[in-house]
């Protein structure tokens, strides 16, 4: 294995099975779990050492997922997962809950610093090597994989894997918009004191500003043609985050801050400032706003580089790769995507619920998934499938719908799988994708996950697969999530009943 | 790829939404979820609970009711409604033929969505309408 050696840069071009693109928290954790899986390996990164967008955003320096320094799991052990959603995943004691390390107490969403020193601190224990510095330029297709041209050389390989994340920023084709500023660029604070400033965009980056601007802003106006979907409504993290709902609240109660559901039409500029012009959606009307500043919180895009030329679809406004549930390209076998774009998987999305792929807390887990995968099926890795006694499997069942931190993480995207094969016995398959284990074909087995439904109820889910055809049973909700209840126990029994 | 003057373009073209102003179409292309579906990918699931509403942007996809097709959907085509209106779990597969591009609403959001945009919600009783008059025309 070609591997770092001191004083010379690690993975020089060449020939290797997997190339990884990027050192954010996706690369990392694909790296660390393929290397656990001895998958030979290069990691290339255009940035000068790792942490990805960590190592610019977000903006305000605040991440908006917790890491919870004191929780109801014991940190070390596997369900603290799932109340540190930033730390990456790893199997030495000495490599886990990293970022709760390094937080100092004011809040449980870690600044951007303490989520930096976290993957530092990760890379450096876990002996993580990257080729920093060498930047992805073109992708060749070969007769058995790819070929990367980097600023470095050249690099073939097998399969790719790309984990780029998705911080390019990204407009919509509205006339003017292209005068205004996007949110990374937008200034200190007490830059935009006494001004009045409207925001295009109603979502997290958008309220973002809008927070850090309250005590400094004339006012604030956000702009946008839907209305803001809040998480506390949506129930996951798809919503504005209640942690920027100052500025709703102000809105509400009619203290200045305007958010309109309005479609922009076009921008000008006049003089120092900016003149916005909009139409009203929910509520027709047509409205004219003067700002000394307008800021484009829009969005980001994914930098596919060269990838479409090869026949990579895109959807969501070419913004995101369109993927299979293991993350692979569904129209360009062999390359693999890990990090925040693995939301390109759109799953079961039951109840309208996302997966959280788009951030650290859920993508964690898929390149775990991932890495076993690219083991199994490309280099014919074996991986430990346990057997199970038939009276363990309701209670391992349970205890992975009560506690898992896949199961909660990633609800009905990710799943534990149970199979039972007459020739084998009843094993252990591990954490597999739920639409993979409903839409394929296997023998008869049971996934269990975790469901939120519009009422707001945490329950499990189990799939049953009999003879091929899968059905779907779901378990009671607890005020408490206790799914290890005698209740569940008789509910599940019932299910697997003639199975086991 | 569909930009989004192309997909607002697209949606003043669908019957569903041809009675909405330019402003109401971009919301509609802001509260609606593009999503891509793989030739054979399953996007409705029989029996399972907790689906979405669909439009269909481009290309098609198959009815299937326990693995017999049943009917063919098609640009403009509306699907999962049924089951988010009555809470209950489709009674059909909804399959990709070839490459398919939706508009996905979530299930939750579809009775606000239809109470916000009452010509949506007539559109879509015409198009039922027209549903259950084929269906009274192979009895």
């Amino acid at each position: 294995m070609k591997k770092a050696t001191r004083g010379r840069k690690p993975f020089p071009p060449g020939r290797y099975p997997v190339v990884i693109i990027g050192s954010g928290p996706g690369g990392l954790q694909t790296s660390y779990a393929l290397r656990r899986l001895r998958v030979e390996h290069a990691v290339l990164s255009a940035d000068a050492g790792p942490g990805g967008m960590f190592l610019r955003f977000p903006l305000f320096q605040r991440l908006i997922s917790w890491s919870k320094p004191y929780a109801p799991a014991a940190r070390g052990t596997r369900p603290y997962a799932w109340y540190d959603w930033n730390s990456l995943l790893a199997d030495d004691r000495t490599h886990q809950a990293l970022v709760a390390e390094f937080m100092d107490g004011s809040s449980y969403y870690p600044s951007r610093v303490e989520m930096a020193r976290g993957l530092a601190a990760f890379v450096r224990r876990a002996r993580l090597a990257a080729r920093y510095g060498c930047r992805w330029e073109a992708t060749r297709k070969t007769s058995d994989g790819f070929t990367l041209v980097t600023s470095n050389g050249d690099y073939t390989c097998r399969a790719l894997v790309v984990a780029v994340g998705m911080a390019e920023p990204w407009k919509p084709d509205v006339p003017g918009l292209e005068l205004v500023p996007h949110y990374v660029r937008t200034r200190a604070p007490r830059t935009y004191a006494d001004q009045r400033v409207v925001i295009l965009g109603k979502r997290n980056s958008g309220f973002e500003v809008a927070d850090a601007l309250l005590p400094w802003a004339r006012q604030i106006i956000l702009l946008s043609p839907r209305p803001a979907l809040l998480s506390i409504q949506s129930r996951s993290t798809a919503g504005v985050r209640a942690r920027y709902l100052l500025p709703y609240e102000d809105h509400v109660l009619g203290g200045g801050v305007v958010a309109l559901d309005a479609a922009t039409n076009r921008v000008e500029r006049t003089g120092a400032g900016y003149r916005v012009f909009a139409a009203g959606t929910t509520r027709p009307g047509e409205f004219v706003f003067d700002a000394d500043a307008v800021i484009a919180a829009t969005g980001f895009t994914t930098p596919l580089g060269d990838l479409r030329a090869l026949g990579l679809a895109t959807f969501n406004q070419d913004r995101l790769p369109a993927l299979t549930p293991f993350w692979e390209s569904t129209t360009v076998p062999g390359i693999f995507f890990a990090g925040t774009v693995t939301q390109g998987a759109i799953g079961l999305k039951k109840h309208g619920i996302p997966s959280n792929s788009g951030g650290v807390g859920g993508f964690r887990h898929n390149a775990r998934v991932l890495a076993r995968y690219l083991a199994e099926k490309h280099f014919a890795v074996a991986t430990p499938r346990p057997t199970l006694r038939s009276e363990e499997v309701v209670p391992y069942l349970l205890s992975e719908a009560a506690r898992a931190p896949e199961l909660w993480n990633q609800r009905s995207y990710l799943g534990r799988v149970v199979s039972v094969n007459p020739g084998e016995g009843i094993r252990d398959e591990g954490i597999i994708p739920l639409a993979h284990f409903v839409d394929a074909s296997g023998p008869d087995a049971v996934a269990i996950v975790l469901e939120t439904d519009q009422r707001g109820d945490h329950h499990p889910a189990v799939y049953v697969r009999r003879g091929g055809h899968v059905t779907e049973h779901v378990l009671s909700s607890d005020p408490l999530h206790n799914f290890e209840t005698p209740d569940h126990r008789g509910q599940l029994t019932a299910v697997l009943n003639g199975l086991l | 790829m569909v930009s989004q003057v192309e997909l607002i373009d697209t949606l003043a073209g669908l019957a569903l939404f041809a009675d909405l102003s330019r402003p109401q179409l971009e919301a509609v292309a802001h509260t609606f979820e593009e999503e891509y579906f793989a030739d054979g990918q399953r996007i409705l699931r029989q029996g399972f609970s907790g689906s979405n509403l669909y439009v269909i942007v481009s290309g098609q996809a198959a009815v299937h009711v326990d693995g017999t097709q049943r009917a063919t959907l098609a640009r403009g085509d509306v699907f999962g409604e049924i089951s988010v209106l009555l809470g209950e779990p489709p009674a059909a597969d909804v399959v990709a033929m070839g490459p398919l591009r939706c508009l996905a609403l979530p299930g939750p959001e579809v009775e606000g969505f239809l109470l916000t945009y009452p010509r949506v919600s007539y559109r879509m009783l015409q198009a039922e309408a027209r549903r259950v008059r084929t269906a009274n025309l192979w009895r």
